[in-house]
């Protein structure tokens, strides 16, 4: 970190509240960044870390009595113009990037904006781009269109852009949500060379880890209060989840002996070109089996291959003893695998439809009556039967799936999928979205599930999850299984230690 | 050369597809590569291709219009009527009225669009029947045929008597080169230009960023407005009558050449060369099998298959394929 002593704060907050329809979204609630600091914003869902990002960059007004103060000015209200002017930026996590121009045109789009039409000065925007980007001491081709770049080179396409507004303190919302270990690192650099120039960052991140790794203090808030303001040294993930929650959290290991139990799922010598090779493993019944390893590794292109949405090129798969040959993942939901995409927003569940049609989407043909028509007492019925047995809160079965929280949405496309009556359960990164309170409640359904004899494969890239929730653990790395751990032998630390490396 | 394939990749394409028809008519036709046969593909196909230009700049902001070709009629009798009532005119008045009277129309649908928050293929359907309805029945579907002297007659800007016969370039060429410099003008050069490309790319960044929503759905529909009404006034003096029902289905043909210029539908992308190698591919193609006497019948169907086979095989990245040639080089 610069020199700070005498610099005031970027940020100096204090009794800021705000009350939606009558629900204080926030309640007195103090926040204060130093310049050039790393800072991170934690909590779960609802807590009010984005009520509060929003009154900073003058989105909401805070009710009367908050003490607003930006880079040592008092001000009485705040607009988006004024926060821009005052060098406050926002990287959402969707980027507002624009895919179909250039880098440079991105990153200086400012110079383009204004309502009276001017010549475009494309030497003046280039220069500009490679200035921002000369900050952050990265260098990308500033005529390569942005669609074609990683999303983790958009990211800092994105930092860039608000550099070239003159950035003095940049919140970064989820920034790594679906960046590799390696992406990560290197955006962490970037944030490091931005604290170094003076640029505030203020991180809100579900991922615990790189959040304590970053950042030097971490503003915790839960339920619209602050739960209190701590030096990231010396603390811990589970300190941490523990202030956000409320709860302490069990993580101790879950694992059991299952190696006499029955064989469900036998892979031998799975190999699909450009994606895995010689894969081989057996899971069984009642065992929950993790499969773990970066982001890359081919855990989802192997889940594919189990579901029938891709076919392997060598190697056997036998369900329950039988060889499978999968054409398709319909052929695989008939055998009895179903699978939890990663991707639950676009892929597991239909968001505007109600939570009822979704749940049976996968067993049409079972809740239908003679005539061949969907029979409502049937769907009614088996709707009631899952939310009852996965204790998912709904309102009604008839409401949209998008007004249900990550943590319950996980819960509908699990019901979804059980009720096809699976012998073996693939979960894809089950947890990515779902708060940490949540995620307690998920894994309570699986360990139930595999105690009913469910043959779970678990997928995951948080070691600790599969660490505390498997039986065993698979350790997958450029596209082959390169080690087997048994958690009740094996401490996390080491686990993480192998799959880091 | 890359960079070009880069940045254009869609055109690249085109280019070389045309180029290859343009080789294969002039060994098959001999009729295809003349002065005679060129100059008059260009000349009829000039208010194809200052629609097309229109209709990009609805494209790439991420719109589209239905409405523009009926909405040309409407501003040719438009125009026509109020000539006839001052009592003749001229080219000045004429080329401002259809101007004035297209931006009109295009307000209309941004202003819909805009106002009532309604996807714009819904709006400009309704505004097609719309338009087209309150034309028919305000002039009981009756043609005008007696045109201003001025407007009638054709201009010649360039001439030249070969063995078969005359060579020229008409008016409505020079008119569409001036649409064509002034809409490349505008989305490449202004600012204004390149906040079309953002908003139609992605409308919420664009927002977000500060941009002028309203403005943009006013510039793109009064642009692809003022361009019809152009094309409309032209399309009179070219068939010297004003029939009000003889454009309505030409917005297709335009729209299926723009997007086989490689503007997407959805916003963000598309250029001037696209149009013009778009219209020019599909005119070439027809012309062509006029020449080596198919049926006029199946010209649609060749259109159809040749803008399937466009659109199936974008995926094919020429760029790409020359990146390994540069990669030895380094």
């Amino acid at each position: 970190m610069p020199d700070v002593t005498d610099a005031p704060p970027a940020i100096r907050f204090s009794h800021v509240s705000k009350v939606f329809g009558g629900v204080k979204a926030l309640r007195d609630v103090p926040f204060e960044v130093g310049q050039g600091e790393v800072h991170c914003l934690a909590g779960e869902n609802g807590c009010g870390k984005s009520t509060l990002i929003k009154i900073i960059t003058g989105v909401y007004q805070p009710e009367t009595g908050a003490e607003m103060d930006l880079f040592g000015e008092r001000l009485s209200a705040i607009t988006p113009t004024i926060a821009r002017q005052k060098g406050i930026a926002v990287i959402w996590q969707d980027l507002a990037l624009f895919a179909e121009m250039t880098v440079a045109e991105n990153i200086a789009f400012e110079t383009m904006l204004g309502n009276r039409p001017r010549f475009v000065d494309y030497a003046a925007l280039r220069a500009k781009a490679e200035a921002a980007l000369a900050r952050l001491d990265v260098t990308l081709d500033l005529d390569a269109r942005l669609g074609t770049l990683p999303i983790a080179q958009r990211q800092v396409v994105a930092i860039a852009r608000a550099l070239v507004g003159e950035a003095r303190l940049i919140f970064m919302d989820e920034p790594t949500a679906s960046l590799t270990q390696a992406e990560t690192d290197a955006l962490l650099a970037v944030v490091r060379t931005l604290s170094a120039r003076g640029v505030a960052v203020v991180f809100v991140s579900h991922r615990l880890a790189e959040v304590l790794e970053i950042s030097s203090r971490v503003t915790v808030l839960r339920d619209g209060r602050l739960v209190g303001v701590y030096p990231t040294e010396g603390m811990t993930q589970a300190r941490l989840t523990e202030l956000m929650t409320g709860k302490t959290f069990d993580h101790q290991v879950m694992a059991r002996e299952t190696s006499a139990d029955p064989v469900m799922l036998e892979v031998a010598g799975l190999s699909r070109k450009g994606e895995f090779r010689d894969v081989s493993f057996v899971l069984r019944r009642g065992e929950v089996l993790g499969l773990t390893g970066l982001i890359g590794a081919g855990r989802t292109e192997l889940a594919h291959v189990l579901f029938g949405m891709t076919q392997a090129e060598e190697g056997r798969v036998l369900l329950d003893g039988r060889e499978m040959r999968f054409a398709s993942n319909r052929d695989a939901v008939a055998a009895g695998v179903a699978y939890v995409s990663e991707d639950r927003l676009a892929l597991g569940l239909i968001q505007p439809q109600s939570i009822s049609d979704n749940a049976v989407l996968s067993v049409l043909r079972r809740i239908t009556g003679r005539a061949g028509l969907l029979s409502p007492k049937a769907q009614d019925d088996l709707v009631a039967h899952w939310v009852r047995e996965l204790a998912v809160k709904i309102g009604q079965p008839g409401d949209a799936v998008s007004t249900l929280s990550g943590g319950n949405q996980q819960r509908v496309v699990l019901a979804k999928w059980l009720a096809t009556e699976p012998k073996v359960l693939i979960l894809d990164c089950p947890t990515v979205g779902v708060d940490v309170g949540a995620r307690a409640g998920i894994f309570r359904i699986v360990r139930d599930l595999a105690a009913k004899g469910l043959a779970i494969l678990l997928i995951s890239d948080e070691v600790s999850e599969v660490h505390v929730n498997a039986d065993r653990v698979l350790h997958m790395a450029g596209g082959r299984i390169v080690g087997e751990y048994d958690p009740r032998q094996t401490t996390l630390p080491e686990l993480e230690a192998a799959v880091y490396a | 050369m890359r960079d070009f394939l880069r940045a254009y990749p869609a055109e690249a394409k085109l280019l070389v597809v045309l180029a290859l028809l343009v080789a294969g008519l002039s060994v098959a036709a001999p009729e295809f590569l003349t002065l005679v046969n060129i100059t008059s593909l260009i000349n009829n196909n000039a208010v194809n291709l200052i629609w097309a230009v229109g209709l990009l700049v609805v494209l790439i902001a991420g719109g589209i219009d239905i409405s523009f070709a009926v909405g040309a009629s409407v501003v040719q009798y438009l125009v026509v009527m109020a000539l006839i009532g001052m009592g003749g005119g001229g080219w000045a008045v004429g080329i401002a009225l259809a101007m004035a009277f297209g931006i009109g129309l295009g307000l209309i649908n941004a202003a819909l669009i805009h106002g009532f928050r309604i996807i714009s293929i819904v709006v400009t359907i309704s505004t097609f029947n719309a338009f087209f309805g309150l034309l028919m029945f305000f002039t009981s579907g009756k043609s005008i045929y007696s045109l201003p002297d001025w407007l009638s007659r054709p201009i010649y800007l360039w001439e030249l008597q070969t063995e078969i016969g005359w060579a020229d370039i008409r008016l409505p060429v020079a008119v569409m080169a001036v649409c064509l410099l002034a809409t490349w003008f505008l989305i490449r050069r202004t600012t204004t230009g390149r906040q079309l490309y953002a908003f139609g790319d992605n409308p919420e960044g664009a927002r977000r960023a500060g941009i002028n929503i309203w403005l943009m759905q006013a510039i793109a529909f009064g642009w692809c407005g003022m361009m019809a009404g152009i094309a409309g006034l032209m399309q009179a003096h070219v068939t010297k009558e004003v029939v009000p029902n003889a454009l309505i289905g030409r917005e297709l043909d335009v729209l299926a050449a723009v997007v086989l210029g490689g503007a997407r539908l959805g916003g963000g992308r598309g250029s001037v060369l696209g149009c013009v190698l778009g219209v020019a591919l599909v005119a070439v193609a027809q012309n062509g099998l006029n020449l080596l006497g198919v049926s006029p019948y199946a010209f649609k169907m060749v259109v159809g298959i040749i803008i399937l086979a466009a659109i199936s095989t974008s995926n094919i990245d020429l760029a790409a394929l020359l990146a390994p040639k540069r990669r030895d080089r380094e």
